[in-house]
């Protein structure tokens, strides 16, 4: 598979793993911000191969993971409503909701239906007009274009039965919170790839300078994580804090300017909860007055009850990078992807459940 | 249906000339209706001397060992590139006694239909009922039909039992996997899920993708005439995939798998396919595919075998049985890390970015 196969060639993977053995001389803390990296991290086995002294930390680029619990039982809610169409991503659906997720919701009747693309909901609300169909439109960045574009669809279409349940959050915001908390142990940051295809490089400097890291975009593949890794530890052993980067076959410094153009057409910034971790300012994407009628937040009167978090589950401190999953008593106990105390354990892109399918018992021996 | 026999059936088998044309509640009363359809021709397909009396049940002689096996198959859609329902329910319970080390002999059909399915679809699954039946080598001996209301079904449903006889030097048991023994899969894995996930509503996508539905009791039958006892287990990775099959196997034998990524046979646009949808081949169905565990000193030969049959002509070996981590997959990926296969928890549910 052209693009794919060269970036999982054993032999350049090797090589990079050689020249990050031969560079380090001293304890590193990464953080690989975005969970399709982490994934891939320990899906292709590179965690046991990476130097002791590199301490891969995995960060809150989840999307699944840091959506509010509160939204959750949002969705949940209006997926209950008679007439009503719910769509969203297939990993969305086993997240724990307070009192139940949308997959179980799903299993007691409500018309839930899983999507690879918002435009599918819109051709489902032209399809069925009787329906009120919401899209559950979770993100970063890199799918706000997409749920944007829904809602501009929406609105040529002259559609009134078509909205979306925004929850989308932003990348630079959070490596400043993560970089603001006292506790932090990140010396070295992997950016997120795509969503770099889609924004750009911009907003990076500024975060580079102000709090002296190396920040390397990142692609996906074992030897782009190898080849980010390797460009990190080179700054961080010569003492330097750069903006570099290693996805230059897809990401271009101004970004993506007519994806861009969509989402500031449909959305603006706004202050969002991160689930697990707090309020984090200027962090999010809500849609614009003047999209207000395709908003299901304002579409639908919802008051929802915010319910605590469960307190057992350490997802917050494992999303900044403080623990690792090994760390938190229930992993793979009280917690397990079946019977859930947190997001991370079953979203696709969370740190718990790569570790959790990955690695299970065989790494913890290794360890 | 693709393949020439399959479009020679169908044109040697037209549909008969019927008064109705949507299989209504009343075709499963067992009244008129229920007689008109089973006069109607459209069962005279799958037509033989047993199932010709329309007893209650079908009087047989079975000699020796014999396996037993049921399987119910509810799949959407019903049609898939490569195949039918019809073709999936007869394979799946062959496939099932093949990996008994049976013969395939007799089965019974069930069918639970929704009001509302057209004749010509029906008609279009009991060919590959006919098909498949033909190609295996087993007859469908008894059978029922019900019909249920409109939305309370989806489409057909259809459950198979199958009656097979066991090979003379069959010997397959969990507890004859041992260390050391080598893990085969008879062919390329993931193509049945994806497929069929290539026609699912809001997920078409164009590809030549086709399912690798078929019966698997011949390549079995010769494998077990020519190695017998050197084949420790067979088992087919149907739901759950690769993945899933292997790690019963350890949790069942206690003992510990080693495989290796690189080694695992897929076609190309279905790994494509699998990394646009961000799927783990190694958790996606196969309907004709089968892992073997085998003697080692035998392996090569059991390969080589296998490599010369029609199904089996993309077979590897991809691991072996060892007992340094009991229980467990371990995977070397194709760049060398190593990691463990779990089994899948619930559905693969495609991912947001």
């Amino acid at each position: 598979m052209k693009f794919l196969s060269e970036y999982r060639d054993p032999e350049l993977a090797q090589r990079y793993l050689d020249e990050i053995h031969k560079t380090v001389s001293q304890p590193w803390t990464i953080m690989e911000v975005c969970g399709g990296q982490t994934h891939s991290l320990v899906k292709n086995g590179l965690l046991s191969l990476l130097p002791e002294a590199i301490n891969m930390v995995h960060g809150p680029g989840c999307p699944v993971c840091v959506t509010p619990l509160n939204l959750i039982d949002k969705a949940v809610y209006l997926a209950e409503q008679k007439g009503v169409v719910l769509c969203s991503y297939g990993d969305m659906l086993r997240v724990p909701g307070s009192e139940k997720s949308l997959l179980e919701a799903k299993a007691n009747g409500a018309d839930i239906r899983i999507l690879y693309s918002p435009l599918e909901a819109v051709k489902i609300a032209e399809r069925e007009p009787e329906k009120e169909v919401v899209f559950f439109a979770v993100g970063f960045e890199t799918t706000a274009p997409a749920n944007a574009l829904s809602v501009i669809h929406a609105h040529r279409l002259k559609l009134n039965n078509y909205s979306i349940l925004a929850s989308h959050v932003l990348v630079p915001p959070a490596i400043e919170a993560l970089m603001e908390d006292d506790e932090t142990k990140i010396q070295g940051f992997l950016a997120a790839g795509h969503v770099c295809t889609i924004m750009g490089t911009e907003e990076y400097y500024p975060l580079v300078e102000r709090y002296g890291v190396p920040i390397v975009i990142t692609g996906f593949e074992p030897v782009d994580l190898l080849q980010g890794i390797l460009m990190t530890v080179k700054q961080l052993e010569t003492g330097t804090a750069q903006l570099e980067n290693q996805y230059t076959r897809v990401v271009r410094e101004e970004g993506n300017p007519q994806a861009r153009a969509t989402i500031s057409d449909v959305f603006q910034v706004t202050d969002r909860m991160w689930r697990g971790i707090d309020v984090i300012p200027h962090s999010g994407y809500e849609v614009r007055e003047k999209y207000s009628a395709y908003d299901a937040n304002k579409k639908f009167a919802i008051n929802i009850a915010e319910v605590p978090e469960n307190e057992e589950c350490i997802a917050g401190a494992i999303m900044k990078g403080l623990k690792k999953p090994y760390d938190c008593p229930h992993f793979g106990k009280k917690c397990q992807p079946e019977n859930p105390l947190g997001a991370p354990m079953v979203s696709s892109e969370g740190a718990c459940a790569a570790y959790y399918h990955f690695s299970g018992a065989f790494e913890q021996q290794a360890v | 249906m693709t393949d020439e026999k399959k479009i020679k059936l169908q044109l040697e088998c037209p549909m008969p000339k019927l008064d109705f044309e949507v299989i209504t509640l009343g075709h499963g009363s067992g009244g008129i209706l229920t007689h008109k359809l089973l006069d109607s021709g459209v069962f005279e397909l799958l037509q033989n001397d047993l199932l010709q009396k329309r007893h209650d049940g079908a009087m047989i002689n079975l000699s020796g060992k014999t396996a037993f096996t049921t399987d119910s198959f509810v799949i959407s859609p019903i049609f898939f590139p490569g195949g039918n329902i019809g073709e999936l329910a007869v394979n799946g319970t062959v496939n099932d006694l093949a990996m008994c080390g049976a013969r395939p002999r007799y089965l019974s059909l069930g069918f639970i239909i929704e009001e509302g399915l057209s004749m010509t679809e029906f008609w279009d699954i009991l060919l590959g009922i006919r098909y498949a039946c033909e190609a295996a080598g087993v007859q469908v001996i008894t059978g029922d039909t019900k019909v249920v209301e409109r939305g309370k079904g989806d489409k057909i449903f259809i459950n198979t039992t199958g009656l097979g006889e066991i090979h003379p030097d069959a010997a397959i048991d969990i507890n004859r996997v041992g260390e050391g023994d080598k893990i085969i899969v008879s062919g390329n894995i993931a193509a049945h899920g994806i497929a069929i996930m290539s026609v699912r509503e809001g997920l078409t996508f164009e590809t030549t993708i086709e399912s690798d539905t078929c019966p698997l009791n011949n390549i079995v039958d010769s494998l077990l005439d020519e190695f017998g006892r050197a084949i420790h287990l067979l088992r087919d990775p149907t739901r759950g995939g690769l993945a899933t099959v292997l790690t019963e196997i350890a949790r069942d034998s206690g003992l510990g798998m080693d495989i290796h990524q690189k080694a695992i046979p897929i076609e190309d646009q279905v790994g494509a396919a699998c990394e646009m949808l961000g799927l783990d081949p190694l958790y996606v169905a196969n309907e004709g595919v089968f892992v073997a565990i085998v003697k080692a000193e035998a392996a090569t030969a059991i390969l080589h075998r296998m490599q010369q049959t029609k199904e089996g002509h993309s077979a590897a070996i991809i691991g072996e049985v060892v007992n340094t981590h009991p229980r467990q997959v371990v995977l070397t990926s194709a760049i060398g890390g190593k990691r463990v296969v779990n089994m899948l928890v619930g559905e693969q549910l495609p991912r947001i970015c």
